[in-house]
């Protein structure tokens, strides 16, 4: 346009003009313009989340048109599809049953899961033109497109088996990536018969069953909430941490208040790695009360707390705040992990994983592709990164501390295998009847190069060192040695 | 086969549009009309060749061939209309004569698809309308008397807004139109053209503050009686066109302050008094919590923009008659859907090219009276777009006002092709006028060749000006005047590459 200008470069300014003119011409068209780039946005931005609204009745449209897409694990296997029965009258079916009931989720009733987080996907059809065309000629529907997870059947089935008859959650992800390889939660359901079972999943508020306990369910953290308050001592004294010392005699009076160690343990002179290895609740009330309370607050932010996760499904918001007005005997309860706090085992999972990541965290996610009828991607989720929770320092500092707990506190079940494991463990009291508590692990393997991450709740089974730690085991051993042998 | 025309012609049509928008303002690269034709054939090309391909389309999925036949008519009817302009006006400007027959096309295509029998209602009254507006450039020519007129375009534009406020009907809650012998009018469309005249005729020849308040008075008549039939868009068109048509004519920027405070003022007291106007302000900070009532059509609408993607759903394929009203105040939605939005840009780039062309003849007009109205056409005609499209997409309050030449609605068809016909009548005039002057020019100065002249000292130059615009049209007119003239149509080229560009 430059050139234009050169052409003509004896331009009369001086005549004809009309200013008022030219600035309402400008004014407008900017106006336009700029509406213009609102519309593209807004159209673009919001396609998805629009086409999800029950008053749009597109949705309805793309279901008469196209054939609901199906849903695949990482390994292939289809999780979930829309078949015909025998009547001619299309079923969506779930090959596994009640393996994957939350992850994966139902299309019925308002929708849950993967069915609600791609139905875009599901519902929408870009099959090659030609066998769109080759469909249309005898009267049937075109497929949806299909739903790649990153979802491992082997190791969906090992945790699930692991836990049981208890309620519960694990999740299992890949600490270097954020794909998340099993996410369990307890008491399961079929989401095949979901709809027919509705009213009693809504009757029964007691078990909670259609509640995706791993990224809804908020639990005491118990010690796993140690590896925070270690954090925030480690961020206060860089470089003399270890110096730390501390007399446990079972238990520690602050006012009226008292604080015991688990059982009623009494650990003796502990140091700062042994404090954490052990779980030494004493020792913990001690450290929390000798924080920075505006800091540790900021630490907590820091951590996710009291904001959305960045993850694209749905979650719970974990909120604790810790400020400069908290009093004594909160922060030694808060230290410890219990007293007012609720964590999700997603959250819980983050942190861990950002500690075996060195720091960074990579933002978990359950679908790797979406695929149309022909096998085409037509969108691809990669990893990224959210970014830093805490300094490679730090991160190293508490891989050290997780390491300890393997070797030579709580979670010893883990020691002497064919892989090195890290991790913490906890007991979640709860409840007023003393001495029921969550079993809680939280750890990754291998300890000096991880590639997976697994969390795991065991609602009121007991100490997690004793019920928690098993399953982690089972895991690690079915996802670091199995498949080699 | 059926399958492959709708996903094939979904790109042939974005394509066609796309190259069509961009001649709108490849038009501006070139220094006469001469070196223009080409584009002007390529634009009736590209035109015809979009509504034959959408009509194709409704033709297959409909399965219906005998729309064609009303294509046949349609088609006839544009046709008629490029070639009369042609012949009775060789010195039209054909970019305003194809943006209306283009802008045309594209509401019959929609129209069609939404409802037939609208459509063909639509048609003849389009076909009675170009009848008439083939006649305008003609009478502006004769009727040199339009300028005294002022209180009469006042008096009949007010007492035709009071006729509507005390009989007319009721169309959702607002007092829009009544019926004479079976035809119902909407004369807010109309007097908008009366409102531009009056003002224009009230100011031109001196605009002090006396002037400007009589007008002030009179237009705030149009907009309370507006306000109380509860017809907002109408008012607001109003009001900013006067606020902005008095910003030229005294050249007082304080004018525009006054009337955005003022106007701020009584939107405020407009949304505390009036119930309607909360409803209007909370459907559009968040439709979603009132998606039952008064939040429905503007997520319907909003559904429908964000359902089509850029090469849109292709016709017949989305359900844009979901929305209410649709052909009416919501077919810029309805557009976006089926044929997507890049075509739905493409089609707010062509209005900003009409605008841009009329405000360059209101530039370049010599007589301030033909220069208020053809400023005046202009800010109503893109204010209009902007209102109804920015409505429709929750960019701004809905107000319920037509998209000009696109939407259902007669009185808004005949309104908007009369303004287009002022616009070109001025055009012509200006025209003739300049040939005339290079006739005697030649005349009086026979030996002088070609280009004399052309460097003269610039210090004459004010004087000229000077005097220009104290007669009111040219004292001394000469070929670089001539030159100038065709040369400063160059001068929105700068924008419409620009516009290429956000495309």
């Amino acid at each position: 346009m430059k050139v234009k200008n050169n052409r003509a470069p004896k331009k009369k300014s001086q005549k004809k003009k009309n200013p008022e003119i030219m600035a309402v011409t400008w004014f407008f068209t900017l106006l336009l313009l700029s509406m213009s780039g609102y519309i593209i946005y807004y159209s673009a931005t919001h396609k998805q989340e629009l086409i999800n609204n029950s008053y749009n009745g597109r949705q309805q449209m793309l279901l008469a048109q196209n054939r609901r897409g199906s849903i695949y694990s990482g390994d292939g296997q289809i999780l979930a599809q829309t078949v015909e029965d025998g009547d001619g009258k299309e079923v969506r079916e779930y090959p596994y049953g009640n393996l994957f009931s939350h992850v994966v989720g139902y299309a019925v009733n308002g929708k849950m899961g993967l069915e609600s987080q791609c139905n875009y996907y599901l519902i929408n059809s870009n099959a090659p033109l030609s066998q769109k065309a080759s469909l249309e000629a005898k009267g049937e529907k075109y497929p949806g497109d299909n739903v790649y997870t990153t979802l491992d059947t082997n190791l969906q089935q090992v945790a699930s088996t692991a836990l049981g008859v208890y309620r519960g959650a694990i999740i299992v992800t890949e600490p270097q990536t954020g794909r998340i390889l099993a996410m369990v939660s307890h008491p399961d359901f079929d989401p095949s018969t979901v709809a027919q079972e509705w009213d009693h999943y809504l009757q029964d508020t007691e078990s909670g069953t259609l509640l995706n306990r791993v990224t809804q369910g908020q639990y005491p953290p118990g010690s796993t909430f140690k590896i925070i308050t270690s954090l925030e001592y480690i961020r206060e004294h860089p470089d003399t941490y270890q110096n730390y010392r501390y007399q446990c005699v079972g238990s520690i009076k602050w006012g009226e208040d008292r604080i015991q160690c688990y059982h009623g343990s009494v650990h003796g002179s502990v140091d700062f790695t042994k404090s954490f290895a052990k779980s030494c609740n004493t020792s913990y009330a001690n450290i929390g009360l000798s924080l920075d309370r505006k800091e540790f607050g900021d630490t907590l932010n820091q951590l996710l707390f009291n904001q959305k996760l960045p993850v694209s499904f749905q979650h719970s918001v974990s909120n604790l705040v810790v400020d400069e007005n908290t009093p004594d005997a909160d922060m030694m309860q808060i230290s410890i992990g219990q007293g007012a706090a609720g964590i999700t085992p997603l959250q819980l999972n983050m942190i861990t994983c950002a500690i075996a990541n060195d720091g960074k965290l990579m933002k978990p996610y359950l679908v790797d592709s979406v695929k149309n009828s022909a096998g085409t991607i037509t969108k691809e989720f990669k990893p990224s990164a959210y970014g830093e929770l805490m300094t490679e320092t730090e991160a190293a500092a508490m891989q050290t501390l997780m390491e300890a707990v393997v070797t030579e506190g709580t979670a010893s079940r883990l020691k002497g295998l064919s892989y090195t494991a890290a991790g913490k463990t906890g007991s979640a009291e709860y409840g007023t009847v003393k001495g029921e508590s969550h079993a809680w692990f939280t750890g990754y393997a291998p300890a000096e190069n991880p590639q997976i991450c697994v969390t795991i709740i065991i609602e009121g089974a007991g100490a997690g060192g004793d019920y928690a730690v098993p399953i982690a085991k089972r895991i690690f051993d079915a996802y670091l040695i199995e498949p080699q042998s | 086969m059926e399958l492959y025309v709708s996903e094939f012609s979904k790109y042939v049509i974005t394509l066609l549009i796309t190259l069509y928008t961009y001649e709108c303002f490849a038009v501006f690269r070139y220094d006469n009309e001469e070196a223009r034709n080409g584009i002007y054939i390529r634009q009736n090309i590209l035109m015809f060749a979009f509504h034959f391909c959408s009509f194709l389309v409704i033709c297959f999925e409909t399965g219906d061939f005998t729309y064609l036949f009303f294509y046949a008519f349609q088609q006839i009817l544009l046709f008629t209309a490029i070639v009369l302009y042609r012949m009775m006006y060789p010195k039209a400007n054909r970019l305003i004569v194809n943006n209306m027959c283009m802008l045309l096309s594209i509401g019959f295509v929609i129209l069609t698809r939404l409802d037939m029998k609208k459509a063909v209602k639509q048609f003849i009254i389009v076909a009675g309308s170009l009848a008439i507006a083939l006649l305008i450039p003609f009478l502006i020519e004769k009727m040199r008397f339009l300028k005294n007129l002022k209180w009469i375009y006042a008096a009949v534009g007010i007492l035709a807004l009071s006729v509507v406020l005390i009989l007319g009907q009721t169309t959702y809650g607002s007092k829009l139109s009544y019926s004479i012998g079976g035809v119902t009018f909407q004369p807010s469309e109309f007097v908008k053209i009366l409102f531009v005249f009056f003002v224009a005729s009230a100011l031109y020849e001196s605009s002090g503050f006396l002037e400007v308040f009589t007008t002030a008075v009179v237009a705030a008549a149009h907009v309370i009686v507006l306000v109380i039939s509860k017809d907002l868009g109408s008012a607001l068109i109003f009001f900013v066109v006067y606020v902005l048509m008095v910003y030229v004519a005294t050249k007082n920027l304080l004018y525009v302050l006054a009337g955005a405070g003022g106007g701020a003022v009584a939107a405020y007291l407009a949304f505390r008094v009036f119930r309607h106007v909360q409803v209007r302000v909370q459907a559009w900070k968040d439709p979603w919590s009132v998606i039952d009532s008064a939040g429905y059509q503007i997520t319907q609408s909003l559904f429908a923009i964000s359902s089509g993607g850029f090469f849109g759903l292709g016709l017949y394929k989305g359900t844009p008659e979901s929305i209410p009203t649709v052909e009416a105040d919501f077919i810029f939605s309805a557009i976006a859907e089926e044929l997507g939005i890049l075509f739905a840009v493409c089609l707010i780039l062509i209005c900003v090219s009409c605008f841009i062309m009329f405000m360059n003849i209101s530039i370049r007009l010599n007589d301030k009276f033909y220069q208020l109205i053809a400023f005046g056409l202009g800010v109503i005609y893109i204010f209009q777009v902007f209102l109804t499209i920015g409505g429709g997409t929750k960019f701004i309050p809905l107000t319920g006002v037509t998209l000009p030449l696109i939407s259902y609605g007669g009185s808004s068809v005949l309104t908007t092709l009369m303004m287009f016909a002022i616009v070109e009548g001025l055009y012509v005039l200006r025209q003739k006028e300049i040939e005339e002057q290079l006739r005697l020019k030649r005349r009086r100065r026979p030996d002088t060749p070609n280009g004399a002249g052309r460097r003269r000292p610039a210090t004459e130059r004010p004087v000229r000006a000077d005097r220009q615009e104290r007669s009111g049209r040219l004292a001394r007119p000469s070929y670089d005047e001539d030159d100038d003239f065709i040369e400063d149509w160059n001068e929105p080229e700068n924008e419409g590459e620009e516009f290429e560009g956000e495309e």
